[in-house]
C-alpha cells in the first residue's frame, strides 16, 4: 500500500511515491468527475495503482493510499 | 572540445571492461550519454553501491545531523552513539551563523555520547538522559535538543523516543529523536528524508500555526534547502529582500527553531536543495496550502531566471523591483564576466558532488565561458537526472555514484582543465596535475550564491585554473613515459 502525493503541475498531473522517492506524470486515471475521483491510475513509466475511488475531487495535492494494481 | 556521442559512449564501454561481468552489468546503468531531448537511457540513481569499489557516498546519519539538522543554530544536536561520527565531522560542513557559541549558538560544538563497551551492552538509555541534564545546566539557553542516531544505537534498539517524550515533559523543550542509524538506506540522501520526517513529526505539527508569535505578511517567504556554507544563505538573502520579499525562515543554515516554527505562515517557500528538502516541501504544500518554487543563483544567468520566477509569484510591486535589482546589479557583474571571461573562456569542466550542484552550477560556469564535459551526482535519485538533462548539452558524459576508478578513468580521457568535487577526491586530482575545487564547501571559500557570491566563484576559479602551480605537477602517467623515453 504506498503513498502516493498526486499534484497538479503545468503539464498534467503529477504522482510521488513516497516510498520510492519518484516523481512521476500521470499517464491516465480513471476517474476525475467532480462527483468520482480515483481508480486505476498509469504511471509514466508504466506502472500500475489503483487508488479506491472518492466520492468528490480532493483539493491538491493529496497524499493518497494506493494498491499495486494488476 | 565538442563532444559526440559515440567517442562518450565509448569511453563509457571502456571503462566497464575492467569490471567483472556482474559489476559490469549494474555499473552499465549508472553511466549515460546526455541527451537534451529527453530520449537517451534513463540513467539509474539511488541504488546500493557496488561491494568493493570505492564510493564517495555518506551515510544517512551524514544527512541528517550533517546537512538537514546540524546547522539549526540555537539547538544541541546530539550525536549518540560512539564519538567519532560527530567529532569527524564537526563543523566540517562550514554552515556559518551569528552568535555566541557556547551560549545561544551550538553550530560548530560537538555533543556526543561517547558511547563505551558498557552503554553497547547495558543500553544508552540512561546516559542520554543523564547528558540532557548536564546540557540544560551547562547551556539553558538551548531552545531545544535532537538526538542524531549513530549505527549502534539501531543495532542495539535504544528506546531513543521514550527518553525524548520523558524528558519533554520534564524539561518543556522541543525534544527530536531522529532514527537516522548510518546503516539505513544508500547513502545521505536517506538521512535527508528521515530528518524532514522528524522536522514535520516533532516541530510542525508539534505547532499551531495560529500561535505562531510571528504575524504573517503578504511578502513572507522561507528559503528552504540552503545551508549558508560560507555564507550562502546571507547572499541569497540579500537579493530576496532587495526586492521586496521578507524572509522569515532560513531552513537550515543560520536557521532557529523559532524560524522553522513560523514556516507555516509564509507564502511561498522557496527551494534551493531540492534533494533535501522537498520532503517537507511537499507536507507543508498538502497541509498548510504553500506553493514551493525551486530556485539556483549560481552566476548572473540563472540569478535573472530565478528573481523573475520569484516575482512572478507576486504582483506587479515586486516584479517592478525585480528588475530594477536586476538592472542594478548589472553593473557589477558585467565587469568581472569581462574580467575573468577572457582568462577561463573554453575550458572544460568535470563535476562529481552531491544534491544540487551537479547541475545547478552549470549556469555559473558558462557564464564565464566554461563548458561542462562530465557531471554526476553522489546520491541523486530519477527526478534530479531529469533536471539535469536540459540543462548539460548533449554527449556530456553523466555519472551516477560514479567509482574512485571510473572518475580517475574519466578524467584522464576527457582531460578537464577543472575538476569540482569533494574532498575525497581532492588531493587525488591535484597529485594528478589536475585543478581542483572542493564544490560541497567551496574549499573554505564561499560564498557562491547570488552576484556578490559570484565574484567570489569567478576569482576562484581564475585563481585555481589559471595557477602556476599545476606546471610544476607531472601526473604519474606521464612521469612513466618520460622515465621510459629516457631509458631508450
Amino acid at each position: 500500500m504506498p503513498n502516493l502525493i498526486i499534484s497538479q503541475t503545468d503539464d498534467g498531473l503529477q504522482a510521488y511515491i513516497a516510498k520510492k522517492d519518484l516523481e512521476l506524470a500521470v499517464a491516465s486515471l480513471e476517474f476525475q468527475q467532480a462527483d468520482r475521483w480515483g481508480g486505476n491510475i498509469t504511471l509514466a513509466d508504466g506502472s500500475e495503482f489503483y487508488i479506491e475511488p472518492l466520492s468528490e475531487a480532493p483539493s491538491l495535492p493529496k497524499t493518497l493510499r494506493a494498491r499495486r494494481a494488476g | 572540445m565538442s563532444m559526440d556521442k559515440q567517442t562518450t559512449q565509448a569511453m563509457i564501454d571502456e571503462v566497464l571492461e575492467v569490471y567483472p561481468e556482474k559489476a559490469q552489468k549494474d555499473r552499465a546503468k549508472h553511466l549515460a550519454v546526455n541527451e537534451t531531448n529527453g530520449e537517451g537511457k534513463c540513467i539509474t540513481s539511488n541504488r546500493k553501491s557496488q561491494p568493493g569499489v570505492m564510493t564517495a557516498r555518506g551515510c544517512a546519519y551524514a544527512g541528517s545531523k550533517g546537512v538537514v539538522w546540524g546547522p539549526i543554530k540555537d539547538m544541541i544536536h546530539i550525536s549518540h552513539g560512539p564519538v567519532g561520527c560527530g567529532q569527524y565531522s564537526r563543523a566540517g560542513r562550514r554552515n556559518y551563523y551569528t552568535g555566541y557559541t557556547g551560549v545561544n549558538a551550538f553550530g560548530t560544538m560537538n555533543f556526543t555520547s561517547d558511547f563505551q563497551e558498557r552503554d553497547i551492552v547495558f543500553g544508552g538509555d540512561k546516559k542520554l538522559s543523564t547528558i540532557i541534564d548536564e546540557l540544560e545546566t551547562l547551556f539553558p539557553l538551548a531552545k531545544g535538543y535532537s538526538i542524531q542516531s549513530e549505527c549502534p544505537v539501531g543495532l542495539i534498539g535504544d528506546d531513543i523516543e521514550a527518553v525524548a517524550k520523558t524528558k519533554k515533559a520534564e524539561i518543556g523543550k522541543t525534544l527530536v529523536p531522529v532514527r537516522c542509524e548510518g546503516f539505513r538506506g544508500v547513502s545521505q540522501s536517506l538521512g535527508h528524508h528521515i530528518a524532514n520526517d522528524t522536522l514535520r513529526d516533532y516541530v510542525l505539527d508539534g505547532t499551531d500555526p495560529e500561535a505562531a508569535q510571528a504575524e504573517a505578511g503578504e511578502y513572507d517567504v522561507a528559503i528552504i534547502g540552503d545551508y549558508n556554507i560560507g555564507g550562502d544563505a546571507w547572499s541569497s538573502r540579500i537579493l530576496l529582500e532587495e526586492i521586496g520579499l521578507n524572509v522569515v525562515a532560513q531552513w537550515s543554515g543560520d536557521g532557529t527553531l523559532t524560524e522553522l516554527e513560523n514556516t507555516p505562515k509564509v507564502k511561498l517557500n522557496l527551494v534551493h536543495c531540492y534533494r533535501s528538502m522537498n520532503y517537507i516541501c511537499r507536507h507543508m504544500e498538502e497541509k498548510f496550502g504553500i506553493p514551493w518554487l525551486e530556485y539556483n543563483l549560481f552566476g548572473p544567468t540563472k540569478c535573472e531566471e530565478s528573481l523573475r520566477a520569484i516575482a512572478a509569484k507576486f504582483d506587479e510591486k515586486i516584479q517592478a523591483k525585480a528588475e530594477e535589482v536586476i538592472a542594478r546589479y548589472r553593473a557589477e557583474w558585467q565587469p568581472i564576466i569581462d574580467k575573468y571571461k577572457p582568462r577561463l573562456q573554453g575550458k572544460k569542466v568535470m563535476l562529481y558532488v552531491g544534491g544540487l550542484r551537479p547541475r545547478h552550477v552549470i549556469g555559473a560556469y558558462e557564464d564565464l565561458g566554461m563548458e561542462i564535459v562530465g557531471t554526476g551526482y553522489e546520491f541523486a535519485h530519477n527526478d534530479d537526472y531529469a533536471k539535469t538533462t536540459p540543462e548539460v548539452k548533449d554527449a556530456t558524459l553523466l555519472f551516477d555514484d560514479a567509482t574512485g576508478f571510473e572518475l580517475e578513468f574519466f578524467a584522464d580521457k576527457l582531460k578537464p582543465d577543472l575538476i569540482g568535487a569533494g574532498v575525497k577526491e581532492k588531493y587525488i586530482f591535484q597529485k594528478m596535475g589536475i585543478p581542483f575545487r572542493q564544490m560541497h564547501s567551496w574549499d573554505y571559500s564561499g560564498p557562491y550564491h547570488g552576484y556578490d557570491g559570484f565574484a567570489i566563484f569567478a576569482r576562484d576559479m581564475d585563481m585555481t585554473l589559471n595557477n602556476p602551480c599545476w606546471d610544476k605537477l607531472t601526473p604519474p602517467w606521464k612521469q612513466e613515459k618520460d622515465s621510459e623515453a629516457a631509458a631508450a
